[in-house]
């Protein structure tokens, strides 16, 4: 697996980016999250050279492409990197095919076979007649990904791609994103403050705040982490959750997914039913259960109109100081979910690690269809 | 007395002389504006100041400098003696050199505006795509910023056509060789010949209006264009 070595610094007047020796290593989609202004944009920046000023030294799959140590700088453009920005930044006076040819001349030559199979995957056949300033937001954004994945790159970085697009287009996207690495065999570095864009996309992800690395890992585990709320903001706290598609109830519009046919044997094989989703029975599935729409209690509720309740176990619980909430992880068989509760309710129910509970869940999103095998 | 040998040999020198300006001022504006476009450097506000020079100072000012400078006393004019046995006073090659300085600041200005209008965005883009700093400029800033070359190539000809006090004091009034159209309206006034001196002058307004209204109609296009 690649891996991206960073030990960075760079001063911007009151803001500082400061990363010491840290590893990313690169499989699939990595979001690099974090709130607005955390350094995440510049955090790419720098690995892709742009960002002449940062000090330091950035490697990547064992290539230097600085060191300061050695005066080692290596310029973006004899860099194996693909950027996607924010604003596409598609060369105007090019069509669209002119600008996928713009970076096949210059990548190595990626050949015919790459290119067909780059123009399929993002259906970019009907636009390359088009000019950039006639396409729409999300058009823009498919040309911006194929044009960077025909230089052929090792590490293709984006820098929220989607942040200017609505809803939809979003949503019309974001297939072809994380099929990139599968599909074109290259790690993808997905910069994002959008929590949803990580549930949806990511396998690891790693946490920026105020210019520092704070977590990183498996994306799973990282959203599970309770004390990363006050650093990162307006993380939306929460835990993605795998299963299986074991049924669909065709009378109330419902689909069953079992927690517990994972492989390993995590979820202990609890149940949850919600809305109904088209996927085939047997489909592995990954959800994502926020805290604030877990409750607890201490046995078993009846006659209550939510229909998932599954049997778990308190594992910790953070206390937010002087204020009114407190955050529980609750093991439910291997598998894990957090609770936002108040301290009162805590008090009441006289809540502690190891405590017997079960997990009330008023609502899941369904984030991804596809787990990879 | 009206007649097109009159009229024609100070028509063409001056075309000749705008040209070869227009051509070679491109050719030096071009790294100097995009230098301006991109620096960091403290001394970059020094350096347009010395380039806007030309717009504000007395013709005549630039013109005596130019004729010390390029006289045959001082060291610049006597290497050219010494290499050619020609002074670069009184003749075409210093109305050139004269020239360039004149209308220096009609080249760089809109070059720089376009180069700042088109950015480091697109150049950023272009790295990111493999394309050297060198090949980036060919590439994607120089068909970027046509509409300023456009302007530039036209301004500095134009500026060039009517330019008359440095002319006159570097160049004098040598027929085929110095007799712009400026200094042949001139000439044309003071023996009150005012038949050919009308013909000049309506010339030159007929031009000069055509030429600023080809500007504007141009980056109107162009702008609507880039919308």
């Amino acid at each position: 697996m690649a891996e991206l070595n960073l030990d960075i610094g760079l001063d911007f007047g009151a803001f500082a980016l400061d990363a010491k020796e840290e590893t990313i290593p690169l499989r699939g989609v990595t979001a690099l999250f974090g709130p607005s202004g955390s350094g995440k944009t510049t955090v790419l920046r720098i690995v892709a050279g742009l960002e002449r000023q940062a000090r330091g030294r950035v490697a990547f799959d064992g290539t230097v492409w600085q060191d300061d140590a050695r005066r080692l700088f290596v310029p973006p453009h004899r860099r194996a990197i693909g950027y996607v920005f924010q604003d596409a930044r598609l060369f105007d006076h090019l069509s669209v095919g002119g600008n996928l040819a713009y970076a096949r001349r210059r990548g190595g030559g990626a050949d015919e076979t790459l290119a067909s199979e780059v123009v399929g995957a993002l259906d970019l056949e009907p636009l390359l007649k088009r000019r950039p300033a006639a396409l729409s937001g999300g058009e823009r954004q498919r040309v911006a990904i194929g044009r960077a994945l025909l230089t052929r790159p090792s590490l293709l970085l984006m820098d929220e791609p989607l942040s200017a697009l609505d809803l939809r287009r979003r949503a019309e996207i974001i297939p072809y994103i994380e099929a990139l690495p599968r599909r074109f065999g290259v790690p993808v570095l997905y910069v994002t403050h959008a929590i949803e864009e990580v549930a949806r996309m990511s396998d690891d992800m790693v946490v920026l705040a105020d210019g520092r690395f704070i977590a990183g890992g498996p994306a799973e585990d990282v959203m599970e982490r309770l004390d990363l709320q006050p650093l990162a903001g307006h993380f939306e706290a929460g835990v993605l959750l795998d299963g299986a598609v074991t049924g669909h109830d065709e009378a109330f519009a419902m689909t069953e997914v079992d927690l517990g046919t994972q492989e390993g044997g995590a979820g202990g094989g609890q149940k949850i039913r919600m809305p109904g989703v088209d996927v085939p029975v047997g489909q592995r599935v990954r959800l994502r259960v926020r805290a604030r729409d877990v409750s607890l209690a201490t046995s078993r509720p009846e006659n209550i109109s939510i229909r998932n309740i599954l049997s778990g176990r308190v594992l910790s619980l953070v206390e937010e100081e002087e204020r009114a909430f407190a955050e529980t992880l609750i093991d439910i068989g291997g598998q894990h979910l957090r609770a936002r509760l108040t301290r009162e309710a805590v008090a009441a129910l006289g809540l502690e690690p190891g405590a017997e509970v079960y997990a009330l869940i008023k609502s899941i999103a369904f984030d991804r269809r596809l787990l990879p095998s | 007395m009206l007649s097109i040998a009159e009229i024609w040999p100070p028509v063409s020198l001056t075309i000749e002389l705008a040209a070869i300006t227009a051509v070679l001022l491109l050719l030096i504006g071009t790294p100097l504006a995009w230098w301006l476009a991109h620096t960091r450097s403290r001394i970059r506000p020094v350096v347009e100041a010395v380039t806007a020079l030309p717009l504000v100072l007395p013709p005549t000012v630039l013109g005596f400098y130019l004729l010390v400078l390029l006289g045959p006393a001082a060291p610049i004019g006597k290497l050219w003696v010494d290499l050619t046995g020609t002074t670069l006073t009184f003749s075409f090659t210093g109305l050139v050199v004269a020239s360039l300085f004149y209308s220096l600041p009609f080249t760089v200005q809109p070059l720089q505006t376009a180069f700042e209008t088109v950015g480091r965005a697109p150049l950023e883009a272009a790295a990111t795509l493999r394309a050297s700093p060198f090949d980036a400029f060919l590439t994607v800033a120089s068909p970027l910023a046509l509409r300023g070359y456009v302007t530039a190539a036209v301004l500095t000809f134009a500026h060039t056509v009517g330019e008359f006090g440095v002319v006159l004091m570097v160049g004098g009034n040598i027929p085929g060789a110095t007799k712009v159209i400026s200094i042949a309206i001139y000439e044309n006034v003071e023996t009150l010949n005012y038949a050919t001196a009308h013909v000049l002058s309506g010339g030159m307004i007929a031009f000069s209006f055509v030429v600023l209204l080809a500007v504007y109609i141009l980056n109107r296009r162009f702008r609507v264009g880039r919308a």
